[in-house]
């Protein structure tokens, strides 16, 4: 069953603040799903689904469900980290398509800045059965995605020259928004200059730590045909578990792979079609990764890609995260996958700032990165449209 | 041992045989008697072809790096441990491992470097899997 075309995104809401002291998670939670469901032009009592992640407090989605005050039909609570809210799209336009539900509300929040956790959190998951295996020897979040770059620059020639680029585009979009934690402009030597976390990732290569949170309204045709405010389709949708394979592990490919022709193929569509592109940027040999996956240029080539100014909005052959990403603008709790899905709306509703407004913006694809990359990871991808 | 940090493991049912075999300065995986596949991590079925048919058998211990990082400061326990190198070795019989590279400087690690296993004991008895460079 495809869903193209049957599930619309009627509310999209970042919360503003990147330091939010002083609030509980579910409280935040709560203030995001008010304003996207504000955004659609709907009410809580509109809502019949309810999605949410790990981030979110309690036993599975069903503490929250009553915390906010819910009456469901559906409920999801699958977690694949930050590829998580991308996943719940697709659940969401699946389960409206079979009739389940016709108000989807999906939420993430946390607090990661205000109680002082690190670049992507603890990464530790209790009694998991690798947890013997994999998550010893100093291994940080960091770490496991600087293997993958050093792996990166061992088998096509990729540069830290070329991974700074990235942060240089996600930056200069940054400028543009009074939310984003970072705001400065960035040069190629400044973050080669930043201090080395995890050789041969430096700082600037790495996402920010927020607080903070985003939802989004997953709703069906009848709802959307009755909302003033401009819906956006759900035109494809694709995901993948990669793991490592009985140790037979392939450090250079994501699970982009497999998601993104699945997206394209529901679609209709193909790279070449897509205008902005919110790809997930825990780290740059994230981005770089996950744009040779999903087909923007040849493997092994995106060092060369980036660099030639393709993801600069508005006029880059790919503007990518005009917010300015989770690596100036916003990474709540430590997994910030639902804000890919906001930013893309925004291009498509034509409400991104005009500086870096995509003009024509038909086709978007939002994609999120959930794990420790290419080990054990969820790669989601969604592509959206300004219509069916 | 090396100045590392050693780690309190969860030992089961499924890993035991890891465990004891390291004390012994042995590194035993399980061998799939079905389809020939070494199992990495140890677990009680092969999940390339699904038999639960393994035997332990005895690695050579040597392998090459795969990739690794070089940590600047560690968390927790590691934060004094000052700059570390963490990595996948790739075993000569084909798994790819995560361990740490130790008893070399780490700017003289690189990928495709040899290496051969240390079984890094700590007075409490507590054992670690990890490799240095091999002679």
């Amino acid at each position: 069953m495809s869903v193209r075309g049957k599930a619309f995104i009627a509310g999209a809401y970042e919360h503003p603040l990147r330091t939010i002291p002083n609030r509980t998670v579910q409280q935040v939670h709560a203030e995001v799903a008010a304003g996207a469901l504000a955004d659609a032009g709907l009410s809580f009592s509109d809502v019949d689904a309810y999605f949410c992640a790990g981030d979110a407090p309690g036993f599975g989605a069903l503490s929250m469900a009553e915390y906010l005050g819910l009456q469901l039909t559906h409920i999801d609570n699958t977690e694949t980290g930050g590829s998580s809210y991308l996943l719940h799209v697709q659940h969401a336009a699946e389960a409206i398509a079979a009739g389940h539900c016709h108000v989807a509300l999906i939420t993430l929040a946390g607090l990661p800045r205000s109680s002082g956790a690190g670049i992507g959190g603890a990464g530790r998951f209790g009694s998991a059965p690798e947890v013997s295996f994999e998550n010893f020897f100093g291994l940080s979040i960091v770490a496991g995605y600087a293997m993958a770059a050093r792996r990166h620059m061992y088998e096509f020639g990729t540069t830290s020259e070329q991974l700074a680029e990235i942060k240089v585009a996600a930056a200069s979009h940054a400028q543009h928004n009074p939310n984003a934690f970072l705001q400065n402009a960035v040069t190629v030597e400044e973050v080669l200059q930043s201090k080395m976390v995890a050789d041969p990732l430096h700082m600037l290569d790495c996402c920010v730590v927020t607080d903070g949170g985003g939802a989004l309204v997953v709703v069906s045709p009848e709802v959307a045909r009755k909302l003033s405010r401009q819906s956006v389709p759900v035109l494809g949708t694709g995901f993948a578990a990669k793991h490592v394979n009985n140790g037979r592990i392939d450090l250079t490919h994501t699970g982009a792979v497999v998601s993104g022709p699945r997206a394209f193929a529901e679609a209709g569509l193909s790279p070449r079609d897509i205008r902005y592109a919110s790809i997930y940027d825990s780290f740059t040999i994230t981005v770089l990764a996950t744009l040779e996956d999903l087909g923007f240029c040849e493997k092994g080539k995106g060092g060369e890609f980036v660099s030639n100014g393709a993801l600069q909005a508005p006029f880059g052959k790919l503007p990518f995260n005009t917010d300015g990403g989770g690596l100036c603008n916003n990474h709540p709790s430590n997994r910030g996958g639902i804000t890919k899905v906001i930013e893309a709306v925004r291009q498509l509703r034509n409400e991104a700032h005009p500086a870096v407004q995509v003009p024509n913006c038909q086709f978007a694809l939002a994609h999120g990165t959930g794990g420790n990359l290419a080990t054990r990871m969820g790669s989601a991808t969604l592509i959206l449209g300004q219509e069916v | 041992m090396s100045f590392l940090p050693l780690a309190d493991v969860e030992i089961n049912n499924e890993t035991q045989p890891f465990w004891d075999a390291l004390h012994n300065n042995t590194l035993l995986l399980p061998h799939c008697t079905s389809c020939t596949s070494v199992v990495w991590y140890p677990r009680a079925h092969c999940p390339v072809c699904f038999s639960t048919e393994l035997q332990w058998e005895e690695m050579s211990g040597r392998g090459t790096i795969y990739s690794y990082s070089i940590v600047a400061k560690g968390n927790g326990r590691w934060k004094e441990s000052g700059p570390y190198v963490v990595a996948y070795v790739e075993l000569a019989e084909g798994p790819r491992i995560l361990t740490n590279i130790v008893g070399v400087a780490p700017s003289e690690v690189h990928i495709n470097m040899p290496v051969h296993a240390v079984f890094d004991t700590g007075d409490d008895g507590r054992v670690l899997l990890r490799f240095t460079a091999a002679s």
